[in-house]
């Protein structure tokens, strides 16, 4: 019998049963879909937290107090403006580095306020980070320098005080101090899970004083390249080590929390394919059940195909086939329910979903794997039958 | 002329449980072309046992059995699988036939495990169909057919592949007289026609009366062998 044919055989009696087939299938579906939609949300979860990282700049330098190791507390800080001005010396260039500190306050206009988070910082934050005005002007240097009470606001802080109207050269009220809008954000939406549309930004030394502080929270440094990011960084931590002998501190690139971030993403994504690769394994358990059942119950056809002529391994094939038949067709459309759940777990959910050509192949290799794995002793067992007493069997 | 089917001194031991059972002992007997032979004897005389020999299903414990006039004890199982297919036809009591499946497939069924194409096999199984009166019911389904003509659709299932013997196993045991009577009848012709050799295994005297050799068993062994008037 001709491999070709083996396959009609197989199909024949895979439709002659076709609930039987269905329910046999049900695991293989669940396990497939499962995997693929938890390896697609994995991926998007790890793509979209590239982008954002990414997307705030390049060559970019993050430079906190305490130590990157997301299980230690945070110390407090300790930097101040007279730090920013030995790390700007070092860096050699004023526009290359960024502060913030940053805090609740409620703004207000007329009858309408917003809890939001209102940063202190330089003029020179939109040629660090990416961040482009949509109307106005950003903060000036001369802002920065005699503290004018200025703000910039983001797009939704806008919409939310002044609906359609244009903000610039209008009054709000931050914590209870009237500032002079003189831009709006373009919007730029959430990074790393912060709605980045949802500030406002003043200028850092105004910051200090309405906050009624000396500090700042945190401090970017834009490399000219990426070989100079890990010792222009050492040199920072060494100069703020100096100047604070009690704290620690530490510069880091964004590959680093990339790093970080995607081993914590992928050991989620190991487990819960983990998981879905156990539903799986129960699936081509059930399988070859289900085929173990069936060649008991196919004792006479399987005796009278080898009376009128079948080899062993002509059974042994059809069974095997049927198998690997259930097992691929059941991968296919777990293949596809997987994409359908991704996708809607995308659309109902911030976490977006990327299915990935590898993912797929996996899935299919795997459920095929589980197809011949679990179908082989039953496919054997058949093809071993004595004729004579399968034959007699009722 | 060489014998189609052929036991020599044959023997069939059963182990159960440690003991060996003899079902079949010293059994001699020669199926020749054209022949139309039946084998009668009570239950458990080993008639059955020698039919399956016979048709290559089972090998003996002693002795010799020749299918096509190779002898199976130097054959793998997918040698004899062939020469199963090749050399004999089956007819069982309960027709064997695959339920969900069409009559015209049922019969294609041998052609399968010879290798030849689709077409070509239900072209076949049509002629065939045919030849047993069944030309309007080569796309029913066994359930859809009489127990004559589930019988019918056998036999031609049994012919397709041309075989050299036809074994028929209490072929009307399921059939009322009527049926039966059609069936033994469309046997002989086929024997007739064809010259196809047929071996009926039965418990009925007057159907073994038909047959132009009669062979008795009991406990195993061929007790006589005379030809009929």
């Amino acid at each position: 019998m001709s491999i070709a044919e083996a396959w009609r055989v197989a199909i024949d009696a895979l439709r002659a049963s076709r609930l039987r087939s269905g329910l046999t299938m049900l695991g293989v579906v669940i396990g497939v879909s499962a995997v693929v939609m938890l390896v697609a949300i994995g991926a998007g979860a790890k793509q979209m937290i590239e982008q954002q990282v990414e997307g705030l700049g390049s060559n970019l330098l993050l430079v906190v107090p305490g130590r990157v190791d997301f299980g230690s507390a945070p110390t407090l800080s300790r930097m101040s403006l007279s730090d920013v001005d030995a790390i700007t010396r070092i860096v050699g260039d004023r526009n290359r580095v960024a502060v913030s500190l940053s805090s609740g306050e409620t703004v207000r206009v007329g009858t309408r306020s917003l809890f939001t988070s209102v940063l202190g910082v330089l003029e020179t934050t939109p040629r660090v980070f990416v961040r482009n005005i949509g109307k106005g002007a950003y903060l000036s240097r001369s802002d920065v320098d005699t503290s004018r009470r200025v703000a910039v606001l983001g797009s939704s802080v806008a919409r939310t005080l002044f609906g359609e109207r244009d903000p610039v050269g209008s009054q709000v009220t931050i914590a209870g101090v009237r500032f002079r809008v003189v831009g709006v954000f373009a919007p730029i939406g959430q990074s790393l899970g912060v709605d980045r549309d949802d500030e406002v930004h003043i200028p850092v030394t105004t910051a200090q004083r309405l906050f009624n502080t000396e500090r700042v929270d945190a401090l970017a440094v834009k490399a000219p390249d990426r070989a100079s990011l890990t010792p222009l960084g050492a040199r920072i931590v060494a100069e703020l080590r100096d100047r604070h002998p009690d704290t620690e501190f530490s510069a880091v690139t964004q590959e680093q929390i990339l790093g970080v971030l995607g081993n914590i993403l992928g050991v989620l994504t190991g487990v819960l394919a983990a998981i879905a690769g156990i539903s799986l394994l129960v699936g081509g358990v059930g399988v070859s059940n289900i085929m173990l059942v069936s060649v008991h119950e196919r004792t006479r056809e399987i005796g009278l195909r080898k009376a009128v002529g079948a080899r062993p391994r002509d059974i042994a094939l059809q069974f095997l086939i049927e198998a690997v038949l259930l097992t691929t067709i059941g991968g296919v459309i777990g293949i596809a329910l997987g994409i359908g759940a991704a996708q809607i777990v995308a659309a109902l959910t911030p976490v977006p979903s990327l299915v990935t050509g590898w993912s797929i192949a996996l899935a299919f290799g795997v459920s095929a794997f589980v197809g011949i794995v679990f179908g082989v002793v039953p496919a054997q067992r058949a093809g071993r039958l004595d004729p004579v007493v399968a034959l007699r069997s009722e | 002329m060489t014998a189609v089917v052929a036991v020599e001194d044959a023997g069939r031991e059963y182990r159960l449980d440690g003991l060996s059972v003899p079902a079949l002992r010293g059994v001699t007997l020669a199926i020749e072309p054209g022949d139309y032979l039946a084998i009668v004897g009570p239950s458990g005389s080993g008639k059955s046992t020698l039919m399956h020999l016979l048709g290559g299903l089972d090998r003996p414990t002693s002795g010799r059995l020749l299918l096509g006039g190779r002898d199976v004890s130097s054959l793998s199982a997918a040698e004899l699988a062939r020469q199963r297919n090749q050399v004999i036809g089956f007819v069982f009591q309960s027709f064997h036939l695959l339920t969900r499946t069409s009559a015209r497939d049922n019969v294609a069924l041998p052609l399968i495990y010879r290798g030849v194409r689709r077409a070509q096999r239900r072209k076949r199984a049509e002629e065939v169909l045919a030849r047993v009166g069944l030309a309007h019911r080569v796309g029913h389904r066994p359930n859809q057919l009489s127990g004559g003509e589930q019988q019918r659709v056998a036999i031609a299932r049994a012919l397709v592949t041309e075989p050299a013997v036809l074994l028929a196993d209490e072929p009307t045991g399921n059939l009322d007289s009527a049926s039966g009577e059609a069936v033994l009848s469309l046997l002989e012709e086929l024997n007739a026609e064809r010259g196809v050799a047929l071996a009926v295994v039965t418990h009925d005297r007057q159907i073994a009366a038909r047959a132009r050799r009669q062979i008795t068993m009991r406990d195993g062994v061929i007790v006589s062998e005379r030809a009929n008037p």
